[in-house]
């Protein structure tokens, strides 16, 4: 038990450090890299807490996915990232002092609920019982049953997105030479092979 | 030393801070606002679990999975139309996204 509270404390410090870095860093690349530590904390946190399935799903979707996308858009677009960063000093305050009333509002709202009379107690109590069944076996058996069209749903949002990202990035360029197959194909000899009487002495032109 | 949700829920009340203050710090770099929303998804996510856990109730795992889902489409969207502004003008600072301004 002791293991997992030391390990914890590591996780989330860690987790919560380059959250930070995120914030604060400098350059965007550095950032997506930071927000990549983040999201392998977190999926720690989360084969800490028991969730397996869901921390793989973490690190397969956000890292595999989302942060290479991000990469690929940060090194893509070439921009002059000193510049974006001048109005930094500037918000700090309004920024600190949201930030702050946030955290608090959010810390109140935990310690409020866990000091309701059996707030905390009701929560131990139900979290003794335990499955038996494996994280995954148990997720796949509720998701393919009871959230089934919630599931289909799920694909269709990603279906569309992908359509949508596509839709948007292609673009037709007029001043590109491509190999079209069909077109050659399609030839006939009559098109393309013409027959010319060439007078004496002068050439064809 | 008996790690609780208390502690699952502060780790995730931090990050989802971070993730607002990233949006306010960061007013003129959409990227690092997108990665800011990122941060604050991740931390609902967090929270979904925890209480998932805790209360012995799966549901709550499926419903992080939704929301991996929405966190993927939300990005890929979201970059989309990063790139085609900076491909039409040239710039992605957030004063200069005035367009529809009358």
């Amino acid at each position: 038990m002791i293991v997992q509270a030391v390990l914890f404390y590591i996780f989330a410090a860690v987790a919560v450090a380059s959250g930070a870095m995120v914030v604060a860093s400098r350059n965007p690349v550095h950032s997506v890299l930071f927000l990549i530590v983040t999201f392998f904390n977190a999926a720690a946190l989360f084969v800490l807490i028991g969730a397996e399935f869901l921390a793989m799903t973490l690190i397969i979707v956000y890292v595999g996915a989302v942060a290479v996308l991000f990469l690929f858009v940060v090194m893509m677009l070439n921009i002059d990232f000193l510049q974006l960063r001048s109005g930094f000093v500037r918000y700090l305050p309004v920024g600190a002092a949201i930030g702050v009333v946030l955290l608090a509002e959010l810390i109140f709202l935990v310690f409020g609920w866990f000091g309701a009379p059996g707030g905390q107690r009701a929560a131990m109590a139900s979290a003794t019982g335990g499955l038996s069944l494996s994280n995954t076996r148990a997720l796949g058996g509720i998701l393919y049953t009871r959230y089934l069209f919630a599931f289909q749903a799920a694909g269709l949002i990603l279906l569309v997105a992908m359509i949508g990202a596509i839709v948007l990035t292609l673009r037709q360029r007029a001043d590109v030479r491509r190999q079209s197959i069909s077109a050659q194909l399609a030839r006939t000899r009559t098109e393309t092979v013409e027959v010319v009487k060439v007078p004496l002495g002068s050439g064809s032109s | 030393m008996l790690i609780g949700l208390a502690h699952y829920l502060t780790v995730a009340a931090i990050l989802f801070t971070l993730g607002i203050f990233g949006i306010f710090l960061n007013r003129k770099n959409v990227i690092i606002m997108l990665m800011s929303i990122e941060l604050m998804l991740l931390a609902v996510t967090i929270n979904f679990v925890a209480f998932s856990v805790f209360l012995n109730n799966l549901i709550g795992q499926a419903f992080a999975m939704f929301v991996l889902t929405v966190a993927a489409a939300e990005a890929a969207i979201g970059l989309a139309i990063l790139v085609v502004y900076f491909r039409n003008r040239g710039t992605i600072r957030v004063e200069d996204i005035n367009m529809m301004k009358g």
